[in-house]
């Protein structure tokens, strides 16, 4: 009997430490500010990439001087060698609570116009989110963004001449996508895409990822300006990245 | 297996009636609810369930019984009958993408629109011309979410002199106005061709060389009003942003010097001798930092 006793005692130490010591490290994490998870991932093109018309911009001596080594197409569809497609929007469309579906972005982005092109060509924001609209050229531009008539956004036109100042608005309510133009360049076309939580856009190679992310089974949308839209399950845990590629089909 | 089925259908049907019915209940509600909606104008006040009558005798064989510009002359119209259910409009005295004022309807109802079949309602009392403006209103819940923008200002109307038709002169290349109405204004810019409306449909620019009237008033303080405002659904910006209250007399009166009427401003630049604005120039002052006109660049043929 005596010579047990301490073996005994040991063993329940030592449960009683390893309990202590998983709960402060639970208490640890919960205490913690909640580090979301992230999405990452690849958007491919499958197939030929439609062809993609060449822009003139003869009418606009300005901006044909900028492009002259390497002339325009239109950006309908933008993929790389390796079928990487860019300008993709990627969104949660569904099971997002809370705060996360009505945070915005701080992120503030430009949207500028130089050389009678949109850059970026696709912008992805939160409904309310602050954007500037910058001309760079030194020539004149309208910036007419036109979201669908009757809905919570609404159609506004502003001529924006060589070097003048920002133009800062948002947008008050989610849509996918707002077709922005200019009249004085019917070649000029972008999407501004409004969407609720966080978002990422796919860059050259077709890839994305998406911060701050809460921990949570959501469906993921890929939305692309000509080919559509994808959808599909996840699940984030936190401070882990989870994985979504999607597939898009060419013609 | 029979009797769960047709008990399904029943079921189904019974759901389904049910289902109409509560809907079809709804909607004439809501349409009750909309016909209270009323239209402020100076002392008049107006209310849609009163226009009822004249808006289906006068306005829906274009604009439609629904307000959705369907109506049965649509068809045959250029441009196309106003689709209220959209609760964007042209003329207007508030800021682009903002709702007009009850008092820009009313003067659109009363003036009607220039190059449109829209014709002019004055032969309808003041009473019927703000009860049909309600009415108008009462096809969008727009109304009940947005206030009208707040109407930009119009200083009074300066003495037109040489200099500030000449400022005006530089303000039309500045801002490019030539683009779509072209130099002369003969509605032939570069872009002129490639304008579409908000529905896709081709537009043309105004053509200041023949027009007198332009599609919301004929006065210079309409004339203002619309490049300041915009023109919401066409390519016709809004200049606010960049244009100075009192610049802006400028440009009216440069752009009535286009006009083919007789006017004080027309016979001020023949004494001025103004020439039309070049281009060519308007390229060039981008890598100079001052906007000098340069005469002698007129032989030269750039290419891009």
């Amino acid at each position: 009997m005596p010579s047990r006793n301490p073996n005994l005692v040991i063993t329940i130490f030592c449960v009683l430490l390893i309990a202590a010591a998983a709960i402060i490290s639970q208490r640890r994490v919960k205490a913690a500010p909640p580090s979301g998870g992230s999405i990452t991932g690849s958007i491919k093109l499958e197939g030929t990439p439609p062809h993609q018309r060449p822009i003139d911009m003869s009418k606009e001596p300005a901006c044909a001087a900028v492009h002259k080594a390497s002339p325009v197409t239109a950006e309908t569809v933008v993929a790389g060698a390796d079928g990487g497609l860019k300008n993709v929007v990627i969104y949660i469309s569904d099971g997002l609570t809370g705060s996360a579906a009505t945070e915005v972005s701080p992120e503030n982005p430009t949207w500028d116009q130089k050389g009678c092109q949109y850059i970026p060509h696709v912008m992805a924001l939160n409904p309310n989110e602050q954007f500037k609209v910058i001309n760079s050229d030194p020539t004149s531009h309208n910036i007419h963004p036109t979201p669908a008539p009757g809905g919570p956004n609404h159609e506004w036109n502003k001529s924006q001449p060589a070097g003048s100042p920002p133009i800062t608005t948002s947008w008050q309510a989610p849509e996918v996508a707002i077709h922005v133009k200019c009249n004085i360049h019917p070649w000029m076309s972008g999407y501004m895409v409004v969407v609720k939580g966080p978002y990422g856009v796919s860059g050259d190679k077709g890839s994305f990822k998406i911060e701050n992310v809460p921990p949570g089974s959501y469906t993921l949308t890929a939305w692309q300006e000509s080919l559509g839209t994808q959808t599909q399950k996840i699940t984030v845990a936190a401070g882990k990245p989870a994985t979504a590629n999607f597939t898009f089909k060419g013609k | 297996m029979r009797t769960p089925q047709t008990i399904l259908i029943a079921c189904a049907m019974a759901v389904l009636a049910l289902a109409s019915t509560s809907s079809a209940q709804i909607t004439e509600y809501q349409e009750q609810q909309n016909l209270g909606v009323e239209a402020h104008v100076g002392r008049l006040t107006g209310h849609a369930k009163d226009a009822e009558i004249n808006y289906r005798r006068y306005c829906a064989g274009c604009h439609g019984n629904q307000g959705d510009g369907e109506g049965e002359n649509a068809m045959w119209l250029d441009p196309k009958p106003r689709n209220f259910t959209l609760a964007q409009f042209k003329c207007r005295s508030t800021p682009t993408g903002s709702l007009p004022t009850d008092a820009d309807l009313y003067d659109t109802v009363g003036r009607g629109v220039q190059s449109s079949n829209m014709p002019s309602w004055n032969p309808l009392s003041d009473q019927q011309r703000v009860d049909l403006v309600a009415y108008v209103k009462h096809f969008s819940d727009r109304w009940k979410t947005d206030k009208p923008g707040e109407a930009i200002p119009i200083p009074p109307e300066p003495a037109v002199n040489a200099e500030r038709i000449k400022s005006g002169q530089v303000l039309f290349q500045k801002l490019e106005c030539w683009k779509c109405h072209g130099v002369e204004g003969r509605a032939n810019g570069p872009s002129a061709d490639t304008l579409t409306d908000d529905q896709n449909r081709p537009i043309k620019p105004f053509n200041f060389h023949d027009q007198t009237k332009f599609k919301c008033g004929t006065a210079d303080s309409d004339l203002y009003r619309i490049f300041m405002t915009g023109l919401d659904g066409t390519p016709m910006p809004s200049f606010a942003d960049n244009v100075k209250p009192d610049e802006a007399w400028d440009l009216v009166f440069y752009l009535r010097t286009l006009q083919p009427q007789h006017s004080k401003e027309k016979e001020i630049a023949e004494q001025l001798g103004l020439k039309p604005i070049n281009p060519n120039a308007a390229v060039a002052p981008a890598e100079a930092p001052a906007p000098a006109p340069a005469p002698a660049q007129n032989n030269e043929n750039k290419p891009q």
